[in-house]
């Protein structure tokens, strides 16, 4: 990336490099949100309508790792793939792919953790009638994730905003390669660190800008499905 | 389908207790209810009626007793349906709360469309369709729910203070839709304290005072002879304690 141009100027010019950054970090964190999704909610709803012991455990757990230190996070998935590591093998680490693993596990906790005490708030309020009606285990968890989807979707959200705002595990398992695994936060730390501060602040701007279009989009769909659903 | 032709009638309470956190809701209820006419489940606040009508749909199990539907003590709710004091709505429209209904029910998928629209035609709600139901109003709820009880063509049909709510006009309009259902050979289980609501809908009549069945009795007996004294107060409209 060309040092004296302004971030705004690279975004006039079309700049390839700042794009492809962009693009790489909105495929990294939505992938992340998707994957956390796709585990998080269905578990957050199980564990919303099971009783077992050690149930309380895993929730209060669940709802620490909320807050989860991304080096933490990265450090871990770092060992499980490095040379030496039990993943090794597979030749991941410093790639999108261990990216994505990274923040998935970030974000995970949070999707579940939120979609557990969304579930169980609604299931007090459906449990009778869902009883009364025979509605087995499998058509509960389906029923309470469509009827919570207003809230289940910031819940995404809030996913989305910590995978796209985090630098922690993306620079530690991507290793910030130009052009292969720099992201935009990744991008902001090394120009800070470079003294670049201008480029560094306009990608801050542009990462902000991109969060709010994605919260505004989201909360648009929001609005408007809650106007036709209720 | 052997199961579909096993009848959850008579439900018999025998000597059935019901007890939770201290107080007693029900005590040493024992009561039969035969196919007919309405059965109206009366009695003061706290008297125990929606404790009676959950035992009797299977939502809750007794601390003492048995309750048995048809002489079995074990029986899917398939044959039942409740509407309950507040009914709950699905976060969706009108027509989906009763097309869930008919799914959950086994209803084949593609007839429920326009059985759906059936079933709002009965209860005056055609027009409310596509709204999303938690926006309308309680007497609108409450049409919504029985339409969605009656999706699953109840051989019982267990309804608590249903029209505790509604104005004359649409507690006329909706115990019409509850003589249809009994008239077409359903069994309504109805609680109610609204004395004139039970002399026009009641074949007999379950009278109950603090979680005990005081007297049951058809309904000219009920009024014409209560046996009891609390019922003879309760039917003057003195208050029953
Ligand atoms: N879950 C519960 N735990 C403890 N006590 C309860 C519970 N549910 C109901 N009760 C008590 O049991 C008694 C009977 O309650 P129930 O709801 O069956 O009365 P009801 O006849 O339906 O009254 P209403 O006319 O006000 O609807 C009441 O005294 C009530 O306070
Ligand atoms: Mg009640």
């Amino acid at each position: 990336m060309p040092e004296s141009l302004s971030a705004w100027e690279l975004i006039a010019s079309g700049d390839a490099t700042l794009f492809a950054i962009v693009r790489l970090s909105l495929v990294v964190s939505l992938s992340a949100v998707a994957i956390a999704g796709l585990i998080g909610l269905p578990l957050g709803a199980v564990l919303a309508l099971t009783r077992f012991p050690g149930r309380t455990a895993l929730v209060v757990t669940l709802n620490g790792f909320m807050g989860l230190p991304p080096v933490v996070v990265g450090l871990t998935v770092y060992l499980l793939l490095s040379r030496s590591g039990p993943l090794g093998e597979l030749g991941l680490l410093f790639t999108p792919i261990a990216m994505i693993i990274a923040q998935s596990l970030l974000v995970l906790p949070i999707v579940a953790a939120l979609t557990r005490q969304t579930i169980e708030d609604l299931w007090s309020e459906y449990r009778d009638e869902l009883t009364a009606m025979g509605v087995g285990p499998s058509g509960r968890v389906a029923t309470l994730l469509w009827d919570g989807r207003f809230s289940l979707i910031t819940a995404m959200l809030a996913g989305f905003g910590r995978a796209a705002a985090e630098v922690g595990t993306v620079m530690i398992v991507g290793g910030n390669i130009e052009g292969f695994t720099r992201t935009m936060t990744t991008a902001i730390a090394l120009e800070t660190s470079k003294g670049n501060l201008p480029l560094a602040m306009g990608l801050g701007l542009v990462l902000i800008s991109l969060i709010l279009v994605i919260n505004a989009a989201a909360w648009g769909v929001r609005v408007w499905s809650e106007q036709r659903a209720g | 389908m052997m199961r579909a032709l096993l009848s959850d009638l008579p439900l018999v309470f025998d000597r059935v207790s019901l007890r939770a956190g201290g107080t007693t809701m029900l005590n040493r209820v024992s009561l039969t209810i035969r196919p007919g006419a309405p059965t109206l489940v009366v009695g003061p606040n706290g008297s125990g009626k929606t404790s009676l009508l959950r035992l009797c749909m299977g939502l809750d199990a007794p601390s003492e007793g048995t309750v048995s539907w048809g002489g079995r003590t074990q029986s899917r709710q398939t044959r039942r349906a409740i509407l309950f004091q507040e009914p709950m709505m699905l976060r969706r429209s009108v027509a989906a709360n009763i097309a869930y209904g008919l799914a959950q029910a086994g209803y084949p998928r593609n007839r429920r469309a326009a059985r759906t629209e059936e079933l709002l035609d009965r209860v005056g709600l055609l027009e409310l369709a596509d709204r999303p139901a938690r926006r309308l109003s309680g007497g609108e709820q409450q049409r919504v729910a029985i339409a969605r009880a009656l999706a699953r063509e109840p051989e019982i049909l267990l309804l608590d203070e249903p029209t505790a709510s509604l104005d004359p006009a649409a507690t006329r309009h909706f115990e019409a839709i509850v003589l249809a259902a009994a008239q077409s050979g359903t069994k309504v289980v109805m609680a109610s304290h609204d004395l004139g609501q039970v002399r026009r809908l009641a074949g007999d009549v379950v009278f109950m005072v603090r979680g005990c069945v005081c007297e049951q009795a058809s309904a000219g007996d009920f009024f014409e002879h209560p046996t009891t004294p609390e019922a003879a107060a309760f039917i003057r409209g003195d208050l029953v304690l």
